[in-house]
């Protein structure tokens, strides 16, 4: 059944070699962001908002354009304005309205840190003096924080006209609740009264920041003739395209965009900020423009994901088999509309075969920054809950933790609550997995305890398209549109060599521009080495069709006489053994004698990918005297389909894991009375450190995905979602005292613990 | 403002530059003398993604001024390698899977060296105190550990 190829032929996929953009990025020469420079340059720099929530009454830029070096000053109102409506699948939609007023601001500042106003200038100095001397006269308003706030009849306002959508008849007055949304299977209400018990409780989680450690940064040059070029770290140049275009009044084909190497990201950079203000002012000024956030921009004005307020209610019998479960999730959106509530509401109860379920989704804006993806976006928020709660109910019917879950867990052909069946096997081979580690049994010291928990990610596909170059020599250039975020053109480099029958080192994986290959969606879903990956194996076997019929030339046969078989032409059929086989790079050397350049492009839009899915557990121990939690050892199981390059899989699980970690222990947004953000900086918004962590065990559990050449599933994800969750089952099996309130940092566990 | 006048070796030469008095070596090495290797994060000596070595001890270049190069021996990123003979803790890092964007590698890289100059033989939890100020976001820093062990082993020819 199973068009995997199998693994016993595999050479280079499942292998662990050096990256081809390893050196550069070693010595210093790689360029991000921010290191692209041009001669004539300006530095742009941007005005952001004081306040939390504020009329624009007016901006004046007088005597900022007076000062010295100022060539330009520009407001939302030199950006054409766009039409108000929501476009594209409802998870992912964008509304440019929106868009563009958190590029700059038009009527009010909905933010501290919003963006209103943007100078360029011959040196920084001369720019952050400018800014200083734009009047902005404000009409200070009252301003909202919390979601719970935000969602009562009485609350400040952000859009005066804005109905919640969702809800038939639609409400009568405006709200600040943008969308409702929900999933239902069965009737959950009704069975919970059948059930043996129920668990109700309520949790609350903090924004937290991507935290990737470069700052958005570009350059941007534009033409007299309307064409312009961008060099800028994102996750999708295609992406950058598309919008900047959009919200500039461009033609496509006249935005240029190059993909930098990029400095982290982890969904944050799938949106633009600078790039079209970059681009406006270029066009301005008739100069090329660099901005560079800062880390205290980045933080006030860059997407954190949601912090929330849920409500989790689950039936289940003295056996273990759970019979209905309910959700109720209130995600703050940020100052526009589109928290990832939706993936929220689907993906809580998705490992678990449940036959009652519903779930309750509402979209709320705050005056925060605009909520942007972050690693599952959505899928970590609810898991605390529902895995907090279905950790309660194993204690409440005095069952293994991770029984319980085996006993529920999804498998092939388990609806789901948004209505299709899961497709897919791996959930149990991975807690299996996980149930076999020594560890999990491991007796535990003092103050000392052991949680674990599940976490269910999509993954994704999509648009990508590739093309292969042959060289002279046999090497070959493979052009992608993913930017590389964290080995990407290792795994393609190693599924072009082995579709090839080539060395790896033979591959030489480049990122084109957007005028150089075709489009591609951003690196983003942990697609990329599934649907780019697929992508580039189709364009592979076009240029081995075309080996072949190189091959048959030569050799004088019908196409249909010769194969391919381990990186050779051979002759077939009654031909067979007529001639030596023919190497791929013999074949590439008589290029110009057999028809010219050896060139495949491919696109996809791929379809068939599978859910990630990982089990984690953690032991912890809580300080009773401090509240500290110290991690003692995480254990974190990860379904990958197959591992292209085991070692960078390997590092994508523990990298989200120790994100978990953060999330889970100690970051948060804080906000003062007047809205303002009081730790917009690393020493106070503090991310784990080496000294934190103990080595995290990685286990890459790989269950095919028969929907891919190779088997891949993607792994970047779904490792983040179980880690807040298991950990602060750890707390209450260490401490007896169950914390619903994220981050469990040390105040509040003391205060637990003191309670 | 007059710019100031500044000698310095830098990575083994002999440079000269001009500075505003203002700027940050950070500054000078990207701006003034576009070496990008060496990264800004934070520009508040938070994240170590600047670091250099400035007379032997590691330093945020974004807390350190470009004039108070006069006189100094600075290391950066360009510096480490041996023409095209990557150093040692380079290749481990390369071998390792050690970085994923590398964003904070060239700052990780010349803190790892640093402790390696101070301490041929560090221990994993020393490793992991020696960097508590290079922050990675991407690793969970397992590879980065076991680069900086492995390199320290290789060059104790152990």
């Amino acid at each position: 059944m199973s068009a995997v190829i199998t693994e016993k032929k595999l050479k280079v996929v499942g292998t662990s070699p050096d990256r081809p953009d390893g050196v550069p990025k070693l010595t210093g020469t790689a360029q991000y962001g921010a290191d692209n420079s041009l001669p004539g340059m300006l530095w742009g720099k941007i005005l952001r908002s004081p306040h939390a929530h504020a009329r624009i009454r007016k901006i004046d830029a007088s005597k900022a354009l007076k000062l010295p070096g100022v060539k330009a000053v520009i407001t939302g109102a030199d950006l054409p304005d766009q039409k108000f409506e929501y476009l594209g699948a409802e998870r992912v939609a964008v509304n440019f309205w929106h868009m563009t007023r958190n590029i700059l601001a038009r009527e009010k500042v909905l933010y501290e840190g919003h963006a209103l106003a943007a100078v360029a200038a011959t040196t920084p100095a001369i720019a952050a003096e400018a800014l200083k001397l734009i009047e902005v006269d404000y009409e200070v308003l009252p301003h909202v924080i919390d979601v719970d706030e935000a969602m009562k009849p009485d609350a400040p306002l952000l859009f005066e006209d804005m109905i919640t959508r969702g809800i038939e008849p639609p409400p009568a007055k405006p709200s600040n609740i943008s969308k409702r949304l929900g999933f239902k299977l069965g009737d959950p209400n009704a069975v919970f009264a059948t059930a043996d018990e129920v668990v109700e409780m309520s949790f609350k989680t903090a924004a937290v920041h991507q935290g990737y450690i470069e700052p958005h940064a570009c350059l941007a040059r534009a033409d007299a003739d309307g064409q312009a070029e961008v060099w800028s770290s994102s996750q999708g140049h295609f992406v950058v395209r598309t919008f900047t275009t959009k919200l500039l009044g461009m033609k496509t084909g006249d935005l240029r965009c190059h993909a930098s190497e990029i400095g982290g990201a982890f969904g944050g950079k799938t949106v633009v900020y600078v790039e079209p203000v970059a681009v406006m002012l270029s066009k301005k000024t008739g100069h090329p423009v660099k901005i560079m956030m800062t880390r205290e921009d980045v933080f006030k004005a860059t997407g954190p994901t949601s912090g929330a307020s849920m409500t989790i209610k689950i039936g289940v019998m003295r056996d273990g088999k759970i019979v209905a479960a309910h959700g109720l999730f209130k995600y703050q959106a940020g100052a526009f509309p589109g928290s990832p509530v939706m993936n929220g509401c689907m993906c809580g109860f998705a490992p678990y075969d449940i036959a009652n379920v519903e779930t309750v989704g509402y979209d709320v804006v705050c005056n925060r920054p605009k909520s942007v993806a972050y690693r599952a976006p959505g899928s970590p928020i609810s898991a605390f809950a529902v895995e907090s709660t279905l950790d309660m109910v194993a204690k409440k019917i005095g069952m293994d933790p991770l029984q319980l879950r085996l006993k529920n867990i999804a498998k092939i052909g388990t609806p789901t609550v948004f209505g299709t069946k899961l497709a897919h096997a791996g959930f149990a081979e991975t807690l299996q997995a996980l149930q076999k580690h020594p560890a999990y049994n491991a007796p535990l010291g003092k103050n000392q305890g052991r949680g674990m928990a599940l976490g269910y990610w999509f993954n994704g596909g999509g648009e990508s398209s590739a093309t292969v170059n042959v060289n002279e020599d046999g090497t070959v250039v493979v052009a992608t549109g993913s930017p590389d975020i964290g080995g990407s053109r290792a795994s393609t480099a190693q599924m072009a060599a082995e579709t090839l029958g080539i060395p790896y080192d033979a591959v030489r994986p480049i990122i084109a521009d957007t005028n150089s290959v075709g489009y591609t969606q951003a690196t983003g879903g942990s697609r990329v080495t599934f649907a780019t990956g697929m992508t580039v194996i189709n364009a592979c076997n076009k240029v081995i069709e075309e080996m072949c019929v190189r091959a048959a030339k030569l050799w004088k046969l019908d196409r249909a006489d010769v194969i391919w078989e381990d990186g050779s032409a051979r002759p077939a059929g009654k031909h067979a053994g007529a001639f030596e086989p023919m190497p791929f790079k013999a074949i590439a050397a008589k290029r110009t004698a057999t028809g010219g350049p050896i060139v495949a492009s491919a696109s996809v839009n791929a379809e068939g990918q599978a859910p990630g899915f990982s089990a984690q557990f953690c032991d912890v121990e809580v300080d009773p005297e401090t509240g500290y939690v110290k991690i003692l050892r995480y254990v974190a199981a990860q379904d990958v389909g197959r591992a292209i390059h085991p070692k960078y899989c390997e590092g994508q699980i523990t990298g989200g894991v120790v994100q978990g970690i953060g999330w889970a222990l100690n970051e948060e947004y804080i906000y003062d009375k007047n809205g303002r953000l009081e730790n917009a900086g690393f020493l106070d918004y503090r991310m784990p450190v080496a000294s934190d962590v103990p080595m995290i065990e990685a286990m890459i559990v790989e269950v095919p995905n028969p929907n891919h050449p190779y088997g891949v599933k993607g792994v970047a994800e779904a490792n983040i979602v179980p880690p807040m969750a298991a950990i602060a089952n750890a707390i209450h099996a260490a401490t007896g005292k169950r914390l619903t309130d994220l981050p469990m940092s040390p105040p509040k566990v003391l205060a637990a613990l003191d309670a | 403002m007059a710019k100031q006048h500044v000698s310095t070796t830098l990575n083994g030469n002999a440079v000269e530059f001009l500075c505003e008095s203002r700027q940050s070596l950070l500054d000078v090495l990207r701006d003034e003398l576009h070496l990008t290797g060496t990264k800004e994060g934070c520009g508040t000596g938070d994240c170590g993604a600047c670091t250099v070595n400035v007379d032997g001890r590691m330093m945020c270049s974004c807390l350190f001024l470009g004039v108070e190069a006069q006189g100094k021996t600075i290391q950066t990123i360009e510096g480490m390698a041996n023409g095209d003979k990557l150093h040692v803790l380079q290749r481990k890092f390369l071998e390792h899977a050690a970085l994923q964007c590398g964003i904070c590698t060239p700052g990780m890289l010349i803190a790892a060296k640093t402790l390696l100059d101070h301490n041929p033989n560090p221990t994993e939890v020393e490793t992991r105190y020696w960097l508590a100020g290079n922050l990675c976001r991407c690793t969970g820093y397992n590879p980065i550990i076991d680069a900086v062990l492995d390199a320290a082993k290789e060059l104790r020819g152990a």
